[in-house]
Parts: structure tokens; sequence; C-alpha cells
């Protein structure tokens, strides 16, 4: 059953070579919009962390502020 | 109605739901792709080679369904006025891209057994490589211009001429003579496709449009901080 679900009667190379492609653009495309997003969130931090805390406090009362602070460990 | 869509609104529900759209697009994808390569019969004439299919199709339907979604987004936020409408597309942009790749390159695979070439200069291709330019011009659109109302209506003006070739892709079959098979699945007239097979293309097809939910999640969130990040500097 393995031998025929690998080599599907001489079609297997053209099958899992599409279904090895599909799936593998879809790890550099996760990979690269996560590497992006953890980007910007360590700059907003680095940025939000040399803010007088006057300004901290005022840029924190925005709720969207509050969420990015506090969904850090999120995706 | 609008305001629903304002950002701050919406930020809190996209910064949590990428981790549960991850999980289930996992699982979704786990049971699309044991159906497809294991539990699917076999083409009486493609024989093993129509699973393909599993892959090819619904990266078609989604890169057209997306570039769609664009174009309705860009022409109403661009009328309107609504720059949200604008984050949201360009944040849907780069797994409609990536779902055009997969429908060319999974589709010339499908061709060299099918056909007996990797490529053709057909109808059906030719549209669907011109819709990957549309994408790609759409993308470097908003990495050339800085300034807002700029890149809203060069963004807008590529979406609308890429529009007209969405129809055209879709009807090439019927319009002229292809290599392309015509559509097995209709939504108006009885599809010509057996369940045993529709049963995993709409697997797929769920686990796809969950991968895109995710990257479309991802992207709008990383613009919205991207936005704030702008916004602290002005502090």
């Amino acid at each position: 059953m393995i031998t025929n679900i690998l080599f599907m009667n001489g079609y297997g190379l053209y099958v899992w070579s599409a279904f090895t492609f599909t799936l593998f653009s879809f790890a550099l495309l996760y990979i690269i919009i996560k590497i992006q997003f953890i980007k910007e969130k360590k700059k907003f931090i680095a940025k939000y962390g040399t803010l007088n805390p006057k300004r901290a406090s005022f840029a924190k009362s925005q709720s969207i502020i509050k969420d990015i602070l506090s969904n850090t460990s999120n995706i | 109605m609008f305001k629903y869509f304002e950002p701050n609104k919406i930020f809190s529900v996209t910064s949590k739901a990428p981790k549960y759209v991850l999980i289930l697009f996992i699982i979704v994808l786990t049971i699309g792709l044991t159906e497809s390569l294991i539990f699917s019969p076999e083409d009486y004439l493609q024989s093993h080679s129509v699973r393909i299919m599993y892959v090819h199709v619904p990266a078609a339907w989604i890169t057209l369904g997306i570039f769609s979604t664009i174009t309705f987004l860009s022409v109403v936020g661009y009328i309107f006025r609504l720059k949200n409408f604008f984050l949201i597309s360009k944040s849907l942009a780069p797994s409609g891209l990536i779902f055009n790749i997969i429908a060319l390159v999974t589709g010339s695979i499908w061709g060299k057994p099918t056909w007996g070439t990797w490529w053709a200069w057909d109808a059906r291709i030719t549209s669907m490589l011109i819709l990957l330019l549309f994408y790609i011009m759409y993308l470097l659109a908003w990495r050339i211009y800085e300034n807002n109302n700029q890149v809203f209506k060069i963004t807008s003006i590529i979406t609308i001429f890429g529009i007209i070739n969405v129809p055209i892709i879709k009807y090439s079959v019927d319009w002229w003579n292809t290599l392309h098979q015509p559509a097995s699945i209709n939504i108006l007239s009885k599809s010509t496709i057996h369940e045993s097979m529709l049963i995993p293309l709409m697997i797929m097809t769920a686990a796809f449009t969950l991968f895109s939910l995710l990257i479309f999640l991802m992207k709008y969130n990383t613009e919205l901080i991207k936005i704030k990040n702008k916004g602290l500097d002005r502090l």
C-alpha cells in the first residue's frame, strides 16, 4: 500500500512535487510574515521603552497600544 | 457601518485570532491531505495525476477570490476615503500572490503527464500569468510609493485594470479552444465531479481559505503595529 501511495502508478513524482511545492510555499510565506511581525513588534517595544513616563502613559491610554503591549507573545 | 472596521476596534480580535486559526488550519489540512492523497479514488483517464487537482483548483479559486476582494475594497475605500479598507487589501495581497504562484506551478506540473508539456501559451494559463503580474504590480506599488493618497490611487487603478482579467480567466475555457479542461464544478448547474473527489476538494479549499485568513490576520496586525510605530515617533 505504501509503495502504491509513493509511486502512484508512475505519477508519484508529479503528485508529490505539486503537494511539496504547495506546503513549502505555505511554510515560506508564514515564516516571512512572522519575521516581519516580530520585527515590527520589537521596533514598537523599543520605541515605547524610550518614551518618558508622561508620554508612555498617554500612548498606553490608546486601546490598540494597550493590546499590542499585552499580546507580545502572540503570533 | 464602517466604524466597525476601525483598527482600534478590531485589533483586540485580530491579535488573538491567529493562534486559533493556525490550529484549525493544521487540523483541516491534515484531514484534507489524508483524503486527497490516500482515500480519494484515482481518475479513469488521468489515473493518480488527478490528485494534483486538490491543490491546483483551490489555489486558483482563492487567488481569484482574493483579487476580486482587493478590487472591491480598494474601490470602496477610494470612494469613501476608508484607509482601513486599503490596509485590509494590502494584507490580503501576499496570500493571493502565493496562491497564484501555486496555481501556476502545480498546473504546470499537472500539464506534463496530462498534456505532455510543462507550459502552453493558452488562454487560461496566460490569463493566470497576467493576474500574477497584476499582483506583483499591486505589491510593488505599496513598496514604491510613500505618500498615502498616491498609493491609494495607484493601487486602485491597478486593481480596476486587473479585475478585467478575472472574467477572462473564468470564461477563457468556454470562449476559446484551450488545452485546459472546462470547469467541472458549477454553482448554478449540476457539477460533473463525483462526490468522492468533491469532498476532498472542498476540505482542501477550506484549509487553503484558513491559511489565507491566517496570513491576512498576521499581516494586518503587522501593518497596524507599523502605523502605531509611526505614531510613537510623533509623540
